[in-house]
């Protein structure tokens, strides 16, 4: 172990003891799922009030944000006591009881974790399906450390896997370990990375970029901002490993304007960084130097393919560029680059701190490690979860989700983002793996699993995901930019209960054209949502063609041009 | 940010965004971006000064200006209601609030409140969809919306 990392340990561990020792800590998880119904307030509330022995910190969401506003009380024991549906009431409650005792305050308590046996009316957080079934690798600091904090990060570990690499292994072992993990791309084509970066590599240019993409559009899916709000730590540490092992110089972390709390939290992780020489010249007092910035965008969905992303950071407009040339022969600026996930990178540093053997042992042969899945919609637990890859969608749906939220069956799920697909009660067998997802004919995307019971006509859905598409398209190629357009105009048709007999026929041709004669995956993967459909739900669609069905309610959406655009 | 402010004011508090952005990295977006900050729009003379900044033409800061869902060519009213209508807020009922929040400010479509004080835009999704409906007002979301949660937000809009 190097010097500079004992040091930084150190003043960690000395951190951590200032901040725990002889104190109950009280975590209020204010991610964006959290502040959307109050955590921030809750906050607020707790940091106003003063006791000695009381010490009140921000964290991430642990990812159960059906549970938020979410508190969770570490007694100077250790012991933790979990809080759900915290409201002002109970958080004056909960700080008198604990300013004056270590006795367990029941309220609103859903599961505690000791060493011990505390409490037998309360559940151990490691008896709850929930947390039980997931494996937490890329997620496993969620809830526990304060976002962008690179002490907090550093008692937990963090760092290590950079120290390691920079002083044991040279950039060819790191690409080796990754390629070895068998892991592959969560941004969507789930392309192999070590591979990607051993294109990257060998290429002898001065100057190199390695990018980090949080465009994450994808309506349903929040996980990328999710680890940014939550770990911002292991996407930096992730990303330096990604510039050594490809001897890359700069990396840029890109994100959409607007979403503040990641864009804040990442900010503070790079300069906190910075601050105790993980980045910047010599890291660690090693020959590697490396760069990292964030890159805002604008309102852009098709920003998120990865030539389209450096247009956007070369500051112009962003439809995506023609391959050839592919990113690792000239990328940003044309100089060589290499893209990848957030949740992709995020993978990184315990691959390289517990090596790619252990990765592989979870997970199916072709899809190693886990899956991040944000669920949503008509579910008991909406949430973000770290599952195994392997793992049936039903079981994902009733063990971790919980089941229906009502008593209306799980009718269809919305999966792998708006061209992704629509699956039926047929394919809930189906493992959660790259292939067998993409096989039922949805994908698995990067993570978004939307859920919805017997009330939601798919019309209705897929008219949804087909306005999304068409207000997306960034109208470089017109069998997207018109394919989009007529598609939706046919399901408005079908809404309205307006179709004439050759809608079906139809929409297939206009689906065939856009996936033959479009630039990108935004036209070639635009009829994925209707012909998935079709698969599970082809007798309602049918009806709704035949006029059988009620015509439903106009749906509110945007124009692409709006109304305060250049007059 | 609805007064008036006369053209040379607002070409310094221009100039100042773009020469003074957070990040060091300075292309037309950027400066796009940094302008919409501290305006809540991008002017007529935001496209000379970041043509000059740059040394690109107008149009390119137009073609750039155009693209981006998020740019703005007139001031907004003095706070901006985003309304989610992504798949997740939709199936939770989403449409009934958003008419809902037509109806109590008076507002067709996408556009400002004829008193100037709020702007309605829809979103394609907000990233709270755990907590779905959402709306959010000038990014401080509001989960699990129902017609009285928006009723009481949109009266706190109105004052
Ligand atoms: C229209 C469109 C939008 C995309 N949006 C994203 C995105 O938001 N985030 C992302 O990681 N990948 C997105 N991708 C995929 C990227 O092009 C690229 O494959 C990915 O970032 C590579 O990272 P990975 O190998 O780690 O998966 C998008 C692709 C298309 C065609
Ligand atoms: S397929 Fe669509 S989004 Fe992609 S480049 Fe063509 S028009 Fe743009
Ligand atoms: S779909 Fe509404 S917040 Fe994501």
């Amino acid at each position: 172990m190097t010097e500079q990392y004992k040091k930084l340990e150190e003043l960690a561990n000395k951190y951590l003891d200032d901040l725990y020792k002889n104190k109950t800590v009280i975590k209020v998880q204010t991610g964006t799922s959290g502040q959307a119904v109050g955590a921030d307030e809750i906050f607020s509330l707790l940091s106003s009030k003063k006791s000695d022995n009381i010490n009140v910190i921000e964290v991430g969401s642990m990812g159960l944000m059906y549970l938020e506003p979410l508190v969770v009380v570490v007694l100077p024991t250790n012991d933790q006591i979990f809080y759900a549906n915290v409201d002002e009431k109970l958080t004056e409650k909960i700080f008198e009881h604990y300013s004056t005792t270590n006795e367990i305050l029941k309220e609103n308590s859903f599961a505690y974790e000791s060493s011990r046996n505390l409490d037998e009316s309360i559940p151990k957080l490691n008896e709850l399906p929930q947390f039980s079934k997931q494996l937490r690798i890329a997620t496993r600091n969620f809830g526990e450390v304060t976002p962008g904090d690179i002490l907090q990060y550093i008692s937990t570990g963090g760092y290590s896997a950079l120290n390691k690499a920079l002083f044991e292994m040279t950039p060819e072992d790191v690409v080796e370990e990754v390629k070895n993990s068998g892991l592959r791309g969560r941004g969507g084509a789930a392309f192999p990375t070590g591979v990607k970066w051993s294109f990257l590599a060998p290429n002898k240019a001065p100057v190199k970029y390695v990018l980090c993409n949080c465009e994450e559009g994808d309506p349903g899916a929040y996980n990328d901002k999710g680890i940014l709000e939550t770990d911002p730590h292991t996407l930096v540490e992730g990303l330096i490993l990604n510039g050594y092992a490809t001897n890359s110089n700069k990396s840029y972390v890109f994100i959409r304007q607007g979403h503040d709390i990641p864009i804040n939290a990442i900010e503070r992780a790079i300069s906190e960084a910075y601050d105790k020489g993980l980045l910047g010249e010599n890291i660690l007092g090693s020959n590697f130097s490396f760069d990292m910035e964030v890159s805002l965008t604008g309102d852009s969905y098709v920003a998120g393919e990865e030539t389209a992303l450096m247009e956007a950071i070369e500051g112009k407009r962003s439809p995506p560029r023609f391959k050839p040339p592919f990113p690792a022969a000239s990328g940003l600026w044309k100089k060589p680059t290499n893209i990848n996930n957030v949740k992709t990178i995020s993978y990184v540093p315990q691959i390289i701190k517990n090596g790619s053997e252990w990765f592989k042992s979870t997970g199916t042969e072709k899809s190693s490690g886990t899956a991040i899945v944000c669920l949503s919609g008509h579910i008991s637990r909406p949430g973000m979860y770290e599952i195994p890859m392997g793992m049936t969608i039903e079981e994902v749906l009733e063990e971790v989700g919980g089941g229906s939220n009502s008593n209306k069956p799980i009718k269809m799920l919305q999966t792998g983002g708006p061209l992704g697909g629509v699956l039926g009660k047929e394919a809930f067998a189906t493992k959660i793996d790259f292939d067998e997802m993409a096989q039922s004919g949805a994908i698995l995307g990067s993570g978004g699993i939307i859920v919805c019971n017997d009330s939601v006509s798919v019309v209705d859905l897929i008219r949804n995901l087909v306005a999304f598409n068409q207000f997306e398209s960034c109208g470089k190629c017109f069998p997207c930019r018109l394919g989009n357009t007529h598609m939706y105009d046919v399901l408005q048709r079908l809404a309205d209960s307006k179709s004439n007999s050759k809608d079906l026929e139809l929409l297939d041709r206009i689906g065939k054209s856009m996936k033959i004669g479009s630039l990108c995956g935004h036209g070639q993967l635009g009829y994925n949502p209707i012909s998935s459909s079709l698969k599970y739900f082809e007798s309602e669609i049918i009806d709704s063609i035949n006029n059988k069905v009620e015509p439903l309610e106009k749906m509110l959406t945007p124009t692409r041009t709006r109304p305060n655009s250049a007059e | 940010m609805s007064e008036k402010h006369n053209s040379e004011k607002l070409r310094n508090i221009i100039k100042d965004s773009i020469s003074n952005q957070k990040r060091k990295t300075v292309t037309v977006l950027s400066s796009l971006l940094a302008v919409q900050d501290s305006l809540h729009y991008i002017p007529d003379e935001a496209i000379e000064e970041i043509s000059k900044h740059c040394k690109v033409t107008i149009n390119d800061v137009w073609s750039v200006a155009s693209f981006y869902t998020n740019f703005r060519f007139t001031p907004p009213g003095d706070k901006t209601l985003d309304v989610c209508w992504g798949p997740s807020c939709h199936i939770n009922g989403a449409q009934k609030l958003i008419n809902q929040a037509h109806d109590e400010l008076d507002i067709k479509g996408e556009g400002e409140s004829e008193d100037k004080k709020v702007t309605l835009r829809y979103s394609t999704c907000l990233g709270a969809c755990a907590q779905s409906p959402v709306f959010a007002i000038d990014h401080k979301m509001f989960g699990k919306l129902d017609e009285t949660k928006v009723t009481k937000i949109i009266n706190t809009l109105k004052n």
